[in-house]
């Protein structure tokens, strides 16, 4: 991999940490603490369900606000303030830009993922004095919820390298929406007939699957993965993550930066 | 060798969204600068000066024609390591102090790691702000910013420079010490092509000038050589505060401040005039021939664009 890609990836990084987006990390800590003290009086035997289930969404959802709100402005903010343009008269590829910022926020969603997932587990073991055997599923269900921060991260790039922020936001965000119901929406595609069918599948296949890479609800109930699930919901992710990438690329390629 | 050859590069605009329209930023420009020169890019706002950069600097993609920079095609990765380019107003990542700005910069521009330090050291110097490295850019003033920019674009000691304006929003001091960079990198071997529309900076720094007015070219050459083209009138300026009836009648103007006058008079009637004052014991300080100023062949060409624009249309 080039070197340009790793520093314009460690620079995207440093924005992120010096524009306070891991300040996100105090508010989790306080819903945790909250839920910790709260879970264990008005919950009888399910303060585990209920810490894991509110832990997790809590992560993915905090996760995927700032995956969408700086992916979508990672370019347009460049282009805005014309700080892109000292950076692409160098010796730097515009493909390069991309994936650099591409790596630097899903660096950044990984350490905040990563602490947040510390305050998870400080969690359980307060409610539940220790962990239990099911509970490293909970690790399994974090990597499928990272997998959903790469695909919406290469998704509000991909719409921000041709749209407005606003736009761009609206795109993902209804993005996100569908894509929690794709399992939903590929049930209707199988139940419609004709055109509706043929439009259903379509928009089914063409969200990005979000619903199979939620298992937060299996994971509090300490069902186990299978490696199958493992392995083709990593394939599916990298795999649309990569394509939303080219995507982004091939659009930004051809971009005048008037 | 030429350092920077523009071979037709033009670019059309499409603007609109339902009922599209071209809009010309450059037509056809063929241009050459040659290594080792200050070259001014000069033309009123919206000329076309910043399209022409950004097509050199790959930012926007050509309609038609191309351009070279050190006998290579502008997007070589190669040619991108020896140039240097600083945009007009510029804005940088105000997160980060000068320091880390410039050693990013140079990070991407290839500079080896045991020397990234020292260089960022030596160009903050250079550019007056050695002892701002560590503020975070979001305290700089303008004029400050100013300086980080044209720092970023020497930062990896590149053979081209291009500048976008880079006397704007600096104060007097600045701007001379800018002038004098901008020498003293010629004077290191390196091309600085720079767009201005102050003349005064231009008609002092430059080996070369152009002269671009709605996206064509109106002009190119030496200062001396644009502006040589004088009427064939001399002035002359002399003590006694008196102005001789037979000298008045051979000055096209006369001006008297206090003891001193100056007068311009035709080349030929110049001896004539000059034997007059001498008779009259009035004595001579200076005989100059009058010389068109940039800014005079500026707007005069400015004023043939236009009416040739009116014409056509």
């Amino acid at each position: 991999m080039s070197v340009r890609i790793f520093h314009i990836a460690a620079n995207t990084f440093r924005e992120a940490v010096r524009d306070r987006v891991l300040y996100n990390l105090i508010a989790f800590a306080l819903l945790m603490s909250a839920a910790g003290v709260l879970v264990g009086q008005i919950s009888i035997g399910i303060e585990r369900l209920v810490v894991v289930n509110l832990g997790l969404t809590a992560i993915s959802l905090f996760g995927v606000i700032i995956a969408i709100f700086i992916g979508i402005s990672l370019v347009s903010k460049e282009i805005e303030k014309r700080t892109l343009y000292t950076v692409l008269s160098r010796p730097v590829h515009r493909w390069e830009f991309i994936v650099g910022k591409f790596f630097g926020l899903a660096g950044t969603l990984l350490v905040n993922t990563f602490f947040m997932a510390i305050g998870v587990f400080a969690a359980l073991l307060y409610v539940g004095h220790g962990f239990q055997t099911g509970d490293g599923w909970i690790g399994v269900a974090l990597y499928f919820i990272i997998l959903q921060f790469l695909v919406m991260t290469a998704l509000a790039l991909l719409f921000s390298s041709f749209s407005s922020p606003l736009l761009s936001a609206v795109f993902a965000f209804a993005l996100f929406v569908i894509g929690s119901f794709a399992e939903d929406l590929r049930g209707f595609a199988g139940m419609a007939q004709g055109l509706s069918r043929w439009l259903a599948t379509a928009a089914a296949y063409l969200v990005p699957n979000l619903s199979s890479l939620n298992v937060i609800s299996s994971v509090a109930h300490q069902q186990p993965m299978t490696r199958q699930l493992i392995a083709s919901n990593s394939l599916y992710a990298l795999a649309y993550t990569g394509m939303a990438l080219c995507g982004a690329v091939l659009i930004f390629e051809r971009r005048n930066l008037k | 060798m030429a350092a920077i050859e523009i071979l037709g590069l033009e670019k059309t605009y499409t603007v609109g969204f339902w009922r599209k329209r071209s809009q010309r930023a450059l037509r056809p420009l063929h241009l050459s600068v040659e290594e080792g020169e200050i070259f001014g890019f000069l033309g009123p706002n919206g000329a076309g000066k910043t399209t022409t950069l950004k097509l050199l600097m790959g930012l926007v993609f050509p309609t038609g024609g191309s351009a070279r920079i050190l006998g290579k095609e502008i997007n070589d990765p190669w040619v991108k390591a020896q140039i240097g380019f600083l945009p007009e107003q510029p804005y940088f990542y105000d997160y980060l102090t000068a320091n880390e700005l410039l050693e990013y910069y140079a990070q991407l521009s290839g500079v080896d790691a045991t020397e990234r330090r020292q260089k960022v050291r030596d160009v903050l110097q250079r550019v007056g702000l050695r002892d701002t490295g560590s503020t975070q850019l979001r305290k700089f003033s303008k004029g400050m910013l100013q300086r980080v920019g044209i720092a970023q674009a020497i930062v990896h000691d590149p053979k081209v420079l291009f500048f976008d304006e880079p006397m704007s929003g600096l104060d007097p001091m600045g701007r001379r010490e800018v002038r004098d960079l901008m020498e003293e990198l010629k004077q290191r071997g390196k091309t600085v092509f720079f767009s201005t529309h102050i003349l005064s900076d231009a008609e002092s720094l430059c080996d070369r000038v152009a002269i671009i007015h709605q996206g064509q070219l109106q002009g190119v050459g030496a200062v001396a050589d644009l502006t040589s083209s004088v009427e064939g009138q001399v002035e002359i300026i002399w003590h006694g505060g008196a102005i001789p009836a037979s000298v008045k009648l051979l000055t096209a103007e006369c001006h008297v401040v206090g003891d001193t006058v100056r007068g311009v008079v035709r080349e030929a009637n110049q001896d004539a005039a000059i034997d007059t004052l001498r008779r009259e014991g009035l004595r001579i300080i200076s005989v100059t021939p009058v010389r068109m100023s940039l800014e005079d062949y500026f707007v005069r060409k400015l004023k043939v664009s236009e009416t040739a624009a009116g014409v056509s249309s």
